[in-house]
């Protein structure tokens, strides 16, 4: 075998538990979508255009409450703000491909497909850039297909089921659960006890503009948190 | 229900801001490393854009008309609880939702 094949291979194989998560979450996407008035071609746009769970959802919450276009984008974009971070840790790995080749690569840039790379790249640091696109590849293959077929299938479900099943808190139970597992650290715990405390106190704010306070507010106080921790440490 | 024409505007102003942040710097060969307090206020948009995005929704739900209901809110606590002390996403899902479908069914 090639050692680009070996590469895919790795990706492949080092992103397949992760499909434990991916394929229900798509799923639950589909059904929360028609339920939420969306039909199945909307759905599917939707899945294949953006190709970001969480802020799938965060738009679909946002706009079932009649929140104006400019608030829904704002907090959608928000939570895909964590990929800039991702944007540059890869970039000096891939500067040298060719621009469609990156080009592509950002499309695909996803929670799993990064992961996978940096913890690949960690064992292997002299990977050329080619082997370590593989690497990448390797991990979309295994879960941006699942990812589309999912959320045709919930899709397609959610058409079937009654409204009268409480999926009205599959959203909340969904975004509590992505939190949860995060907060391993006093700053992440400080940044999501401000995000509720603040999100409940500028509840009648207009426009669900309260939120983006208690966001911002919120992640200020996790950096400043962390700053402050580690100027303590030093 | 969704307002079409919001959804239309929105799905492709969200895929084409999605795309931006993603090209951002691998797009542009750019290896610049960004200035420190970007990088950790970027570690903690998920947890502060999440919580302050149910929160409300938790406690004062839409389906029961404003009124907490024990139901959703033990169910979310559930979710919170075993998320945090089993670290997987799938778990705390199956446990809270386990939980909103039998307190739902006792005093359904």
């Amino acid at each position: 075998m090639t050692p680009h094949r070996t590469a895919f291979l790795r990706g492949l194989l080092a992103a397949l538990p992760m499909v434990v998560v991916v394929g229900p979450f798509a799923l639950l996407f589909g059904v929360v979508a028609t339920e939420a008035g969306l039909n199945v071609a909307e759905t599917m746009l939707f899945s294949v255009s953006v190709f970001a769970g969480a802020s799938q959802f965060a738009a679909l919450q946002t706009m079932q409450e009649n929140a104006p276009v400019l608030v829904v984008l704002a907090t959608a974009l928000a939570v895909n703000l964590r990929m800039v971070m991702y944007s540059v840790t890869l970039a000096p790995h891939f500067g040298e491909l060719p621009l469609r080749s990156r080009a592509l690569m950002a499309y695909f840039l996803v929670d799993q497909s990064f992961a996978t790379t940096m913890a690949e790249i960690d064992r292997r640091p002299a990977m050329t850039a080619q082997e370590k696109r593989a690497v990448f590849f390797g991990a979309v293959v295994a879960v941006a297909p699942l990812w589309f077929l999912a959320s045709l299938a919930g899709a397609l479900i959610g058409r079937a089921i009654p409204p009268d099943y409480a999926l009205d808190f599959a959203l909340p139970i969904t975004f509590l659960a992505m939190v949860a597992p995060m907060l391993r650290s006093l700053p992440h715990l400080a940044a999501a006890g401000v995000s509720i405390l603040l999100s409940l106190l500028l509840a009648g704010m207009p426009y669900g503009t309260g939120l983006l306070v208690a966001a911002s507010i919120a992640m200020a106080a996790g950096a400043g948190l962390e700053r402050w921790l580690e100027g303590r440490r030093a | 229900m969704i307002d079409k024409s919001t959804f239309w505007i929105v799905m492709p102003a969200l895929a084409a801001g999605t795309y931006a942040i993603r090209f951002s710097f691998l797009g542009t060969l750019g290896a610049r490393p960004l200035p420190g307090w970007l990088t950790r206020s970027l570690r903690y948009t998920a947890v502060a854009v999440l919580p302050a995005l149910v929160a409300p929704g938790v406690l004062w739900p839409a389906a029961t008309g404003g009124e907490t209901d024990p139901a959703r809110l033990s169910a979310a606590l559930v979710t919170l609880a075993v998320g945090v002390a089993t670290r997987s996403t799938m778990a705390a899902i199956l446990a809270g939702g386990g939980t909103l479908f039998a307190l739902l069914a006792l005093t359904g």
